[in-house]
């Protein structure tokens, strides 16, 4: 990939644009098609590109592996912990009503927010560490090859 | 009219992919063409006014598939082996699972149909409450992350398994330790 440079514009152009996108799908979920998951699958596509086109190591610096893994799971966290408050509340478990009992249609939203967030951060976690996984094996298909 | 015709076009294409990739031995070439699949597959989904699955379906099935079949293609081969045994039985096995699913249809409401059980079902009470209960325009996500809260958690404690599970068994941080241990050394023999 030391050739590339075509690729490599295009890419740093992009990649910006990506995440911008994978952030307007996520909180315009309420009012557009999308949400966490698209929003996730669009988060790690823009890593993944960033990968592919600069390399493992680059990527790797950027987003290092150990927060890849930890996102994977403080997703579930988040999900799971709107429910657990919510509980706290004195209300039923993922009852967002709990959060501003005065207008439960506000609480709806909040809870809405939160429960997407951790989608989102889940799967952004879970692709790009598979993607990490898969591409951190050794290739047997030189560059040239392709 | 005009839906029926692109209905109809897309599902040809989709026809058309699928022969193509049977008859594919060039694994590159048959990654390009299961994204081509997904691709038109979520233009239907379009067609069918169901937006936010046709996200997805582009996104997950024509972006990070394909992505994952080609970091995969990079570790195996990229030719398909050919194969030695006899055509006949799968091709059976095919055509009686399609004519069992085709007759299965039979019973199923016309495409569209307003008595449709997915018409007249809990469908209606979601449209009628979301508006005043949850109080968002996209009732898809109201269903999602509200009415349907304890799915979608089951949902992402799938998506969270699976990312554990191939972490288990490709990457292992086992095995990255171990390719430092021996950056120097010759790769191990390829296994033919």
């Amino acid at each position: 990939m030391r050739r590339h440079l075509i690729l490599k514009v295009v890419t740093k152009l992009l990649v910006g644009a990506i995440i911008l996108f994978a952030f307007y799908v996520q909180f315009h979920g309420d009012f557009s098609p999308g949400g966490g998951f698209q929003a996730g699958v669009i988060m790690a596509v823009a890593f993944i590109l960033y990968g592919i086109v600069f390399g493992l190591d680059k990527v790797q610096t950027v987003f290092p592996v150990w927060i890849v893994h930890r996102l994977m799971a403080l997703g579930v966290l988040v999900y799971a912990g709107t429910g657990v408050v919510s509980l706290y509340l004195g209300y039923n478990y993922l009852d967002y009503g709990a959060f501003t009992p005065a207008h439960p249609e506000h609480g709806q939203h909040w809870g809405i927010l939160a429960v997407e967030a951790g989608v989102g951060i889940t799967v952004t976690g879970v692709m790009i560490a598979i993607y990490y996984a898969f591409a951190g094996r050794r290739p047997r298909i030189s560059d040239e090859e392709w | 009219m005009i839906e029926l015709l692109i209905n109809f076009v897309l599902f040809t294409m989709l026809a058309v992919t699928a022969l193509a990739a049977v008859r594919m031995q060039r694994l590159f070439a048959l990654v390009m063409i299961s994204g081509a699949f997904s691709l038109l597959s979520a233009l239907l989904l379009v067609t069918l006014d169901a937006v936010d699955v046709a996200f997805t379906e582009a996104a997950v099935g024509a972006g990070i598939s394909t992505v994952l079949m080609l970091s995969t293609l990079a570790l195996t081969s990229r030719v398909e082996k050919p194969t030695t045994r006899s055509p006949m039985i799968p091709l059976v096995v095919v055509f009686v699972t399609g004519a069992a699913i085709i007759y299965g249809t039979l019973d199923m409401p016309n495409f569209g149909s307003a008595d449709a059980p997915a018409q007249t079902h809990v469908a209606p009470e979601y449209l009628k409450r979301t508006p005043h209960e949850i109080g968002i325009p996209n009732v898809v996500t109201a269903i999602l992350a509200s009415y349907r809260g304890y799915d979608t958690l089951g949902e992402v404690a799938v998506v969270f398994t699976a990312g554990v599970g191939v972490l288990l068994l490709i990457s292992g941080l086992r095995g990255r330790r171990r390719r430092e241990d021996d950056e120097d050394d010759q790769p191990p023999a390829e296994k033919p």
